[in-house]
This record gives C-alpha cells, sequence and structure tokens, in this order.
C-alpha cells in the first residue's frame, strides 16, 4: 500500500470519528446496499510480478468520498437507470427472427451470472478474442436477424451494464493463456506504448503514477474491473473502449477506433491486470 | 414525451408517529434546457421536468418548481414528519403536459 493511500485512510478514519455515525463508513470498504461486500484491494495477480504492483486497488479508492457513497447505495447509482434500460432490451424481441434476448438465454440472472468476469474471451468459432460488446452484437447480427449496436452509445453501454450487473461481486477472472495469449500480449505491448505528442503510455500515468496527481486528479490504476461506468461529468455510461479513446486522446493522439481490435487486445490486458478484483456491475466515477 | 420516464421513491415500509423520516426520489428524464443546438443549427426545444410535489395523505409536504439548469435525472432528497399511517403521493410535472405519479405506503407501529 502507497504511503498517500494510507494516510488518506487514516484521515477517512479520522473523519468519520469527528463525524460519529452521521455516514456510512467510506474510504477502503465497498460495501453496497448494505450487504454485498466487493473486492477493492487484493493481491496483483502473478503476470504483474515485473511492473513493481503487488497489490491492485478499484478505481473506487481513489474516488472522492461523496462519488465513493454513491456506488455505496442503488438509488444513489445513476448507471442503474440504464441496468433498468438493458433489462427491458433485454426482454423485448428485435430483428427478423423476433426473438428477444431471453426467450434464447432465459433469465439473466442465472445465464448471465459470472459472464462478465471472464470477458474480454476467445471465441472458438469466430477464431478470435470478444470482447463482451461484441458479443453482443454478434448475437444481434447472427442470431436475432437485427442491426448491430452502435459501439460508444448509450444502447450497447446500458445492455452490458444490464449484463455485466448479474456478475457483480465476482472476482474478475479473463484467460490470458491459450488461443488468448496472443491477443494479450498485443495488449500488453500497447499499454506500454507511448502515444500522442506528451508521448504517454498507460504504464506511464496508471503503473508509474497511481495515487499522485496528474493537475488535479488523483491517478487510479486504471482497472477496468468497475466498467461500464457512470460518470458525473458525462452524465452517461461509458465503456471501458470509450474510455480509452478519451485516454489516448489526452495524450494528444489520434485515438484508435471505440471497436478497433487493437482496443479489444487493450481491454483484455487491463482486465487481466484486475483478476481478482470484483467485477462492480455498473460503477460511479467522476 | 421525453423517452424512458421513470419514476423511482424510496421511502421507509414503517416509522413511529411523529417520526421524521428521510424520503428519496429519482426521475429518469433528459431535462432538456432549451439552450442547446443540434448539429445543424437548430435550438433543441425545450423538455423538462418543471415541477414536483409529494403529499402525505392529501397534505402537501412539498411542491418544487424545477428550471432548465437542473440537471438529467432529477433527484430529491428531503424529510417529513409521519404523524400517521397512510400514503406518501408523489407527482411529477412535464413541459409536454405529461404527468408522471408514485405512492408509497407507510405504516406506523
Amino acid at each position: 500500500m502507497t504511503r498517500k493511500i494510507l494516510k488518506s485512510a487514516i484521515s477517512a478514519v479520522a473523519l468519520s470519528l469527528l463525524a460519529g455515525a452521521a455516514a456510512a463508513e467510506v474510504g477502503d470498504q465497498l460495501q453496497v446496499n448494505g450487504d454485498l461486500d466487493l473486492v477493492v484491494e487484493t493481491a496483483a495477480p502473478a503476470h504483474m510480478a515485473d511492473t513493481g504492483i503487488r497489490t491492485i486497488y478499484s478505481g473506487w479508492v481513489f474516488r472522492d468520498a461523496d462519488t465513493q457513497a454513491m456506488q455505496m447505495d442503488d438509488f444513489d447509482n445513476p448507471g442503474l437507470l440504464y441496468v433498468d434500460q438493458g433489462a427491458e432490451m433485454w426482454a423485448t424481441p428485435a430483428g427478423t427472427s423476433e426473438k428477444s434476448c431471453a426467450d434464447c438465454h432465459g433469465d439473466a440472472s442465472e445465464s448471465m451470472a459470472g459472464v462478465r468476469a471472464v470477458y474480454p474471451k476467445w471465441n472458438e468459432s469466430a477464431g478470435e478474442v470478444r470482447s463482451l460488446q461484441m458479443q453482443i452484437n454478434a448475437c444481434r447480427t447472427e442470431q436475432q436477424g437485427a442491426e448491430a449496436f452502435k459501439y460508444g452509445k448509450d444502447e450497447i453501454n446500458a445492455m452490458e451494464a444490464f449484463i455485466s450487473m448479474q456478475s457483480r461481486g465476482m472476482p474478475v477472472n479473463v484467460a490470458i493463456d491459450g488461443p488468448a495469449q496472443s491477443t494479450w500480449e498485443q495488449g500488453k505491448e500497447l499499454y506500454y506504448s507511448r502515444f500522442g505528442q506528451l508521448e504517454l503510455s498507460c504504464a506511464s500515468c496508471h503503473e508509474q503514477n497511481y495515487d499522485n496527481y496528474i493537475r488535479a486528479d488523483h491517478l487510479s490504476q486504471g482497472q477496468i474491473n468497475g466498467f461500464p461506468v457512470y460518470r458525473l461529468k458525462d452524465t452517461k455510461l461509458t465503456s471501458s473502449a470509450g474510455r480509452f479513446v478519451g485516454c489516448v486522446r489526452d495524450t494528444r493522439a489520434e485515438t484508435f477506433k471505440v471497436d478497433s481490435p487493437e482496443f479489444v487486445a487493450l481491454e483484455l490486458y487491463v482486465a487481466s491486470r484486475g483478476n481478482g478484483l470484483s467485477v462492480e456491475g455498473v460503477s460511479v466515477r467522476h | 414525451m421525453a423517452d424512458n420516464v421513470t419514476p423511482r421513491v424510496r421511502v421507509p415500509k414503517s416509522a413511529s408517529a411523529g417520526e421524521v423520516i428521510s424520503i428519496k426520489t429519482l426521475i429518469s428524464h433528459i431535462m432538456e434546457s432549451g439552450q442547446r443546438k443540434d448539429g445543424d443549427g437548430n435550438l433543441i426545444p425545450r423538455s423538462i421536468i418543471n415541477r414536483f410535489t409529494c403529499d402525505f395523505n392529501g397534505q402537501n409536504v412539498i411542491d418544487v418548481t424545477l428550471e432548465p439548469a437542473i440537471s438529467t435525472n432529477p433527484y430529491f432528497e428531503f424529510q417529513s414528519t409521519v404523524p400517521e399511517a397512510g400514503t406518501f403521493t408523489f407527482t411529477w410535472y412535464d413541459d409536454d403536459g405529461s404527468v408522471y405519479t408514485d405512492t408509497k405506503d407507510i405504516t406506523v407501529g
């Protein structure tokens, strides 16, 4: 644990002592709705041995108390509006097949439990690594005979949020070996590649400088276990690929497209750095 | 009519007589301010929730006028005294004339 996180944890305790029992304790324990504990801090997976990071933290740890609190209660979490929208789409027939997701997959709380935790994942019949969003769109075009959702837009993010919610609390566990390995290696290379006029790689901020400030922003480890996230500044959901676009743009580079194979590889690699953290369903970040 | 408008309310199921309870409400709504322009430079017409009320057994608890500067998905948290068992009625008024309501019962024990 880095010094600053430790310090803020201590001051959070001191504050909560001052405030008495006024507010739910915020800082290092993420409990949703008073009954579901999520893992926001755990040992780094084995493949990160040479990164110098021993402990991985959810992005939730780095946000301020108000934002943290919003995620601790489903009523206060605006992302749940999109989960409801996703649930509605799940049950609505689409395309030439006139079938809904539910017609094949039934009750999502059973059929989709654990799905978010293992994506991006190798798809044998397609011969590629697919992100969850790609899989959703494959289902739409191949099974439902419907038009693919547009990447980066609300509909696909809402569907991902709904599916993600069914795995809330389960540990992220993406496979990085076997057929997915070459994609994972590609993602790793991207993670350490410097982009843009500012010549920043993902690692420059999220590996070497997490817990420091970049101007006014508290740098996290760039974990994506909480995605899709409800971003308060956008007042809507953002997917991990959508966030990558924003990050690369901020280095003053031309970014890859939101649905590019590069970002699928990066998503797999970044997800694997969070193996062991809880899927947060839909998280709240600023 | 604005799309995907769904009211949500959280009220405790029971309270002791005279207790002050906390109520949370949220309605999903775009709250289009009427100040923005679309891609072609045309003004996007204003579409907001302009009034929100809460009544308890016919007696008004809160009556709010909302203005265009209020952001998407307006959220209210407020307190109410519960003198007796009864029903809270929540009403949202949309610019387009739509009225959305929700009710919650509370017991006193």
